[in-house]
């Protein structure tokens, strides 16, 4: 069997006294549509800043296709294949929508290491900027400025920009929050229709959107791994249901 | 275009008329515009027109190449910085030195030997100092030129100290064109080079890398996360940015035929960043209209008032800051329209 895509062992991250992950065992097999849920703070996204390499883990080990990545750099790590969204935007807000995915593929290529060349005479990487605006029917908007588009088509560029960078592991830190639901539906056709080669983990807080995509389940609490499961599973977990649906009464301790 | 081949007819032609709308803007963007002839043209104008003020023309146009400079960094890649004087003074001591100590007085080879001390510099301690950024950044530059500066005064022997280098007389231009003692053969060599650089910072500035650049101003987070190398991308710029500024101070050098360790005083720091913001930063003519447009004032307001001629600086330069955000001259005139393509950098 070949190794997972992601795998990461006894996982640990501390702030000083405060541990914010505690001995994570995770494995992601090629393909997977896995989805990480649990309460506020439980420490979700700092996952994926562990993952990412944009925050340093204390202990423990992240492997990539079974090769190990922990000491690499975020930069590193992103050009083995890891991109990943942001809970909150993080766009080039004052740059149109196609120099957005430009400069991701610009990066990915080395294309931006070239200081002579006009930036318009890269016919290839605006060519597949445009392919990719397109394949997420963001044409129409690629000579407008992230800033001036409505919330739901950025967050909608966000993923362009991450899957512009050709990942083999896509990492969606709540790719639908603070969309209205009446433009959430472009996400999720989005999410659902992803490449089946790419390994994606997706933190949700909509239990609708986590039961639709993911074929599995990891909870996370309180910085540990709860339970892992299938979704039927999860919901049926008595502890899962204590946290979504009575956190007052039986708050896991610590 | 084959992109639209599953598409069906008539929505496949509008993705198409998207698509070429999208991939033209870019490819225009950095034509030149028509308007872009004016500062030169201006330059032109002002060397017939004002034949006597030539020595300010000169002084004009190498706070221009100076500004210029700091634009690819402060502009583009929005890093701020109060220590650009260093690279002025090294370039102006990399020029003088080479006529006054090793007795090379050809003009073009001084410039290239201010460019390469600066440009080395740029590189040190942009190697060392880019991993920090805002208020400490700010004050890691400002206090390395001071040390720079006493460093000149403690190496007296070589630099001369605060008495500075006397006599730093170039050889005719292409060993032709000797200089008149009114400045007019100096104000052309400036323009020839400040032409010649600003064609390169443009390029630089519309080329990917300069794309990159501003991808670092808008969001560096970002940045990292598309595996950008932000480090070097920003060790380069200030090598770049360190090299011109010392073509500006080389030329200050020569032009003056005197140097002395005044030129890596924190007010050639501080006065630079004024005219980047008196012009606007960012889009590369700020340097023009606020190094002229300080020079000019400096020029009159002294007269005026020998004393208190920063005072009316200070003043427009409030203004600029609380009522035009991008600089004063294109955002009243609404020149920017003309000299780029919409209003993004």
């Amino acid at each position: 069997m070949t190794a997972a895509a992601l795998e990461i062992r006894n996982l640990r991250k501390n702030f000083g006294a405060i541990e914010v992950a505690s001995g994570i065992n995770l494995a992601l097999p090629h393909g997977a549509r896995h989805a990480l849920i649990g309460p506020n703070g439980a420490g979700k996204t700092t996952l994926v800043n562990l993952i990412t390499g944009r925050v340093r883990a204390s202990s423990g080990q992240v492997l990539l296709d079974g090769e190990e990545i922990t000491s690499l750099s975020q930069a590193a790590r992103t050009r083995r294949g890891i991109a990943r969204t942001f809970q909150v935007n993080q766009l080039f807000r004052n740059l149109t929508v196609l120099e957005n995915i430009y400069l991701a593929i610009g990066e990915r290529t080395g294309a931006c290491n070239r200081l002579w060349r006009s930036a318009g005479g890269e016919t290839a990487v605006i060519e597949e900027a445009l392919d990719h605006l397109q394949s997420l029917a963001l044409v129409s908007d690629a000579c407008r400025p992230v800033r001036e588009l409505p919330y739901g088509r950025q967050r909608l560029v966000e993923i362009a920009i991450a899957l512009a960078q050709q990942p083999k592991l896509l990492l969606l830190d709540e790719p639908a929050a603070g969309v209205p639901s009446s433009e959430s539906h472009l996400i999720l056709d989005v999410i659902s229709q992803l490449d089946p080669n790419i390994t994606v983990l997706i933190i949700e807080h909509d239990m609708d959107v986590v039961f639709r995509f993911a074929k599995r389940i990891t909870v996370l609490a309180a910085g540990a791994v709860l339970t892992e499961g299938t979704p039927d599973e999860i919901s049926a977990d008595p502890r899962v249901r204590a946290i979504y649906l009575g956190e007052k009464r039986e708050a896991p301790r610590g | 275009m084959d992109a639209n081949k599953s598409l069906p007819s008539s929505a496949g032609g509008e993705i198409a008329v998207e698509r070429a709308r999208g991939a033209g803007l870019l490819v225009r963007r950095d034509r030149f515009r028509p308007a872009e002839a004016l500062p030169w043209l201006a330059a032109l104008a002002a060397f017939f027109i004002f034949p006597n003020q030539m020595v300010l023309g000169n002084q004009t146009l190498i706070m221009i190449l100076f500004a210029l400079s700091l634009d690819l960094i402060l502009g583009y890649a929005g890093i701020v910085t109060l220590g650009h004087a260093a690279f002025f003074g090294l370039g102006a001591y990399g020029a003088a030195l080479l006529i006054t100590d090793f007795g090379w007085s050809e003009p073009i080879s001084g410039l290239v030997c201010g460019a390469l001390v600066a440009a080395i510099a740029g590189f040190l301690s942009g190697w060392l100092l880019l991993r920090y950024r805002g208020l400490a950044f700010l004050v890691l530059t400002l206090s390395t030129t001071i040390m720079l500066q006493q460093s000149g005064n403690l190496f007296r022997d070589f630099t001369g100290g605060y008495d500075g280098i006397p006599g730093v007389n170039i050889a005719p231009l292409f060993g032709h064109f000797d200089y008149d003692i009114y400045g007019h053969t100096y104000y052309l060599y400036c323009l020839g080079v400040l032409l010649i650089v600003f064609y390169c910072m443009r390029r630089i500035v519309y080329s990917p890398f300069g794309r990159a650049l501003v991808g670092i101003r808008e969001n560096i987070d970002r940045m990292n996360a598309l595996g950008s190398p932000v480090h070097w991308r920003l060790v380069v710029a200030y090598t770049i940015s360190a090299a011109v500024a010392g073509i500006a101070g080389a030329l200050f050098a020569q032009t003056n035929a005197f140097v002395t360790l005044g030129v890596f005083d924190f007010d050639q720091s501080a006065a630079v960043l004024v005219m980047l913001i008196l012009g606007g930063a960012g889009w590369l003519y700020g340097a023009f209209i606020g190094a002229a447009l300080y020079m000019v004032l400096q020029n009159e307001l002294a007269k005026a008032s020998p004393a208190f001629w920063q005072f009316g600086i200070g003043l427009l330069l409030i203004g600029v800051v609380l009522f035009v955000r991008r600089g004063t001259l294109p955002r009243m005139l609404n020149v920017s329209r003309l000299l780029r393509w919409r209003t993004q950098p």
